[in-house]
């Protein structure tokens, strides 16, 4: 229920809306798109990526030298958390042996293994928390593929490259968008249900920056649905694929020639680290939205913590784009309780609307996520002050929601956002009746370990796909273009990693690197109590960590965690 | 840290916004984690309040915004006889309220191959024939954090319609709640899933226009368009993307 205050406010979105329909039913933009230039300008004064200290020099590594998003930049700069000298055995004999290891169980890492495992090759997926505990299970509004007769692949990749700024990388975002039909498709026999008409037609819709409709979706669950069947296929070849869940990696493991060997995990449940030896390995962990970037809250799960940026870095992997951040345009607001969930873009699709506290609308709701980002930032910054406070001190816009039914037809809504009715029908708001109070929330990591086509980095026998890779979206991934990601690369991850594992051959397995990482911190003066990867996010208040770290001696691993788990701002003062 | 635990630090967003409100104090609660009484802000969730009592979590979170079915929770009230279940992620607390997390239920998933199966009763026959132990007592629906009407997708199921099935298990997260409480001791989320990919494999028609569309690809049709395409300088890529139609 919205407290009283705000009674008056709602009275203006209900007053605006006859006209805004209008304007929604007319077919012409409901608000002019910016050009080029209010694009660049809206970018360069609101958009967090540009706020003074966001991004720095990274220190060390294959990235030396290049500004990148300061929080990873700091994960980056970290201790690792295995003394190499005391894994030597484990090293000799490892635990696990296998063809393809795979890092990470969400959508692109269970690709991977069911290709691997129809081209024959057994492999093993470790994964932090549970299989599907991913961003790929949240996923809400859709995928982009250009399957209905108005639209085409080639079409598809100039929004995707537009929307990228005419940076993505040509050849990932060919195949991106040439192999997504095929991806619908093939979805399709797994069992993924999606939205049809009544002839077998795909429903499409439009999402931010297309200008075709072309986001396929699965109500408003599309992530649960794919996930699902994803994991259900997974587990129907126990004979061709073991995981293992809440065993994360930690560091890569190289061979004495450099090529990728497999990786040490960590037991959360035993805090043991344990080594797996593979002839190929895939790392597929997804994003970083729980690294908390500049304090915003995220819509991510919560073993979105970057580690696989952190493990290929050490081994040598190069990193590419990881100076921008996607924060979604429409985290929640309201109520504190759901603060910086996600408000699934396909509302917008659907005619949703973005409006300032006089219930006007002030950007067109489907202009690419930094550019809605940053126009929603600037109504709510002291420029311009159009934005409704909460009690808990956000602020946020509108998005009318109930001028959906109104567009599409009464009960269009509670059939196709079941999800997000639910949300927030929980705290007595129907967003059939009334609108939601959003405001941008850190969303995707745009860039990620530089890939080619084949999902290949430049470390021989690492690929990486999903997520944590870089290069298929450039600076600003398009909506639904990030599911279409982990399934397109993902497979092709699968494919070429298990063809790769059938030739390889291991030689003697090492931490060298990471011994190595510790002398080039040493070198740079880089002086920290950093340990990472980040594995999980902390929200122990501080003064209990305090008292938790206060522990002598021969600490157990976790504890060395929990060193982690302060928030940016505090760490920042410990860095000083 | 922001949007997590109660204190609200916004982060980029402070300093932007002008006139800000003071918070009120929030009020504290009792609650009684596996036993034990921790004081904790009243507009907690169940996963916050947890957090905020000092716990890492490492089994019993995932996605943290309901969608995963990591963290099922049971938990009684004071004065009020009920087992009441719920998602941490998305459940308040409440004063007096004396919960425990159950991570995992355990359960077997059946192994099968989809090509081999039929969309019918036969099916869930086969592969769950623990669910025609049904006995129509409407527990599952009760427990179901979704407020999904469980025993009505299990009564499906034993009919043989596998696309009510589908429809009505949609929103399932796979808590395992449902199965918890079961006194016959169905597996009710895994009938689901299997419904579901039944259903998207062979109940619903297939698409003239994506069919017609994997036979362009499959012929190079669009290889022209592409090398154009990746050569193009940023000018005129540029250029061809502000200038190009939208569909309404
Ligand atoms: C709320 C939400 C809504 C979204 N909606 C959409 C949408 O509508 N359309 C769209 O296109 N995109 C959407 N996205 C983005 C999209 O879902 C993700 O980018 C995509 O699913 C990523 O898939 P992935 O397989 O690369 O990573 P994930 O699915 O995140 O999987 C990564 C896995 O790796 C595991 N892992 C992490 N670290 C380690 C480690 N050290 N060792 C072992 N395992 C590890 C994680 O636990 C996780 O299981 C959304 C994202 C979110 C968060
Ligand atoms: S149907 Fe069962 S498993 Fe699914 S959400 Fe409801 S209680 Fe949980
Ligand atoms: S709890 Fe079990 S027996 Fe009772 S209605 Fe549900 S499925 Fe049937
Ligand atoms: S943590 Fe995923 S449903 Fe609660």
């Amino acid at each position: 229920m919205y407290p009283d205050y705000l009674a008056g406010l709602l009275k203006e979105v209900d007053r605006t809306r006859p006209h805004r329909l209008g304007l929604a039913m007319s077919g012409q933009p409901v608000y002019p798109p910016m050009n080029a230039e209010e694009r660049k300008d809206v970018l360069s004064k609101y958009h967090p990526d540009f706020a003074p200290g966001a991004r720095r020099p990274v220190r060390i590594g294959p990235n030396k030298g290049e500004e990148i998003t300061a929080e990873v930049a700091e994960m980056l700069e970290a201790h690792s958390m295995v003394e190499p000298k005391l894994m030597d055995i484990h090293l000799r004999e490892p635990d696990y042996e296998t063809d393809l290891l795979i890092i990470g169980g969400g959508g692109a890492g269970c690709w991977a293994a069911i290709e691997a495992a129809r081209n024959g090759v057994k492999s093993m997926v470790v994964t932090k928390l549970r299989m599907g505990d991913a961003n790929t299970m949240m996923s809400e509004g859709g995928m982009q593929a250009a399957v209905s007769a108005t639209d085409s692949p080639t079409r598809h990749y100039l929004d995707a490259i537009g929307g990228g700024h005419f940076e993505n990388k040509p050849e990932l975002v060919r195949v991106l968008t040439e192999d997504g039909p095929g991806v619908v498709a093939e979805l399709e026999r797994l069992g993924v249900i999606w939205d049809k008409m009544e002839d077998g037609t795909m429903q499409v819709l439009h999402g931010g920056g297309t200008s075709r409709r072309r986001m396929v979706s699965c109500r408003d669950y599309i992530g649960a649905i794919i996930m699902r069947t994803l994991m259900d296929e997974v587990k129907n070849h126990p004979d061709m694929i073991a995981v293992r869940e809440f065993e994360p990696a930690v560091e890569l493991i190289l061979d004495d020639n450099g090529h990728c060997a497999g990786a040490v995990l960590y037991s959360l449940d035993t805090e043991q680290f344990l080594t797996v030896k593979a002839k190929s390995t895939v790392i597929t962990t997804g994003g970083f939205g729980r690294l908390h970037i500049r304090g915003f809250a995220t819509t991510n799960h919560y073993g979105a913590t970057g580690d696989g940026l952190v493990m290929a870095y050490r081994a040598g992997g190069k990193l590419a784009f990881m100076d921008s951040v996607q924060y979604h345009p429409t985290g929640a607001v309201f109520p504190e309780q759901i603060a910086g969930f996600l408000i699934t873009e396909k509302i917008r699709g659907a005619g949703g609307q973005p409006l300032n506290k006089f219930g006007d609308l002030f950007v067109f709701p489907r202009e690419p996520r930094d550019i809605e980002s940053a126009a929603i930032i600037r109504e709510c910054s002291s420029d311009r002050n159009n934005g409704i406070e909460t009690y808990a001190g956000r602020a946020g816009v509108w998005l009318d929601s109930p001028i959906i039914d109104m567009i599409h037809g009464s009960g269009y809504t509670r059939h196709q956002f079941p999800g997000m009715c639910r949300q927030f029908d929980r705290f007595g708001i129907d967003i059939v009746k009334q609108p939601m109070l959003i405001y941008p929330s850190l969303h995707y990591q745009n860039g990620g370990i530089e890939i080619n086509e084949r999902c290949e980095t430049n470390i021989p026998g690492l690929y990486v796909a999903g997520e944590a890779s870089g290069g298929v979206h450039g600076r600003n991934r398009l909506m639904g273009n990030s599911v279409l990601d982990y399934n397109v690369f993902g497979r092709r991850a699968g494919q070429h990693a298990s063809d790769y594992a059938k030739s390889a051959t291991v030689g003697r397995l090492s931490l060298d690197h990471v011994r190595k990482h510790a002398e080039e911190m040493e070198a740079a003066c880089i002086q920290t109590d950093l340990i990472s990867p980040l594995i999980l996010p902390s929200y122990t208040p501080e003064d209990v960590k305090i008292q938790q770290l206060a522990r002598l001696g021969n600490v157990p691993a976790r504890h060395s965690m929990l060193r982690n788990r302060f928030s940016p701002s505090e760490r920042k003062t410990h860095l000083g | 840290m922001n949007g997590e635990v109660g204190a609200v630090k916004s982060g980029e967003r402070a300093p932007q916004q002008g006139g800000k409100r003071q918070r009120p104090q929030a009020n504290m609660v009792n609650v009684y984690i596996m036993g034990k009484r921790h004081v904790v802000p009243e507009h907690a969730t169940i996963m916050r309040a947890i957090e905020y009592a000092g716990h890492q979590i490492i089994r019993g979170a995932g996605c943290r915004e309901g969608f995963c079915g990591a963290c099922g929770t049971i938990y009684r009230l004071p004065g009020d006889y009920k087992l009441h279940t719920g998602l941490a992620c998305t459940t308040l607390v409440q004063e007096g309220m004396s919960l425990t997390q159950i991570p995992a239920v355990p359960m077997e998933k059946a192994i099968y191959d989809l090509e081999k199966l039929t969309p019918d009763v036969r099916t869930i026959e086969a592969v769950y024939p623990v669910t025609f132990r049904c006995v129509a007592c409407n527990t599952c629906s009760k427990a179901c954090p979704q407020g999904l009407p469980v025993m009505d997708y299990i009564q499906a199921a034993m009919r043989g319609d596998v696309a009510k099935v589908a429809d009505l298990a949609f929103d399932c997260v796979a808590c395992g709640l449902c199965a918890l409480r079961c006194p016959a001791e169905i597996v009710q989320h895994k009938v689901g899933i299997l419904a579901k990919r039944l259903t998207g494999r062979y109940l619903h028609k297939e698409s003239k226009e994506l069919a017609a569309r994997l036979k362009e690809v499959a012929s190079n049709k669009f290889d022209a368009e592409y090398e154009e395409l990746m050569v193009m300088d940023k000018t005129s890529l540029s250029k061809l993307y502000y200038d190009r139609d939208m569909e309404p």
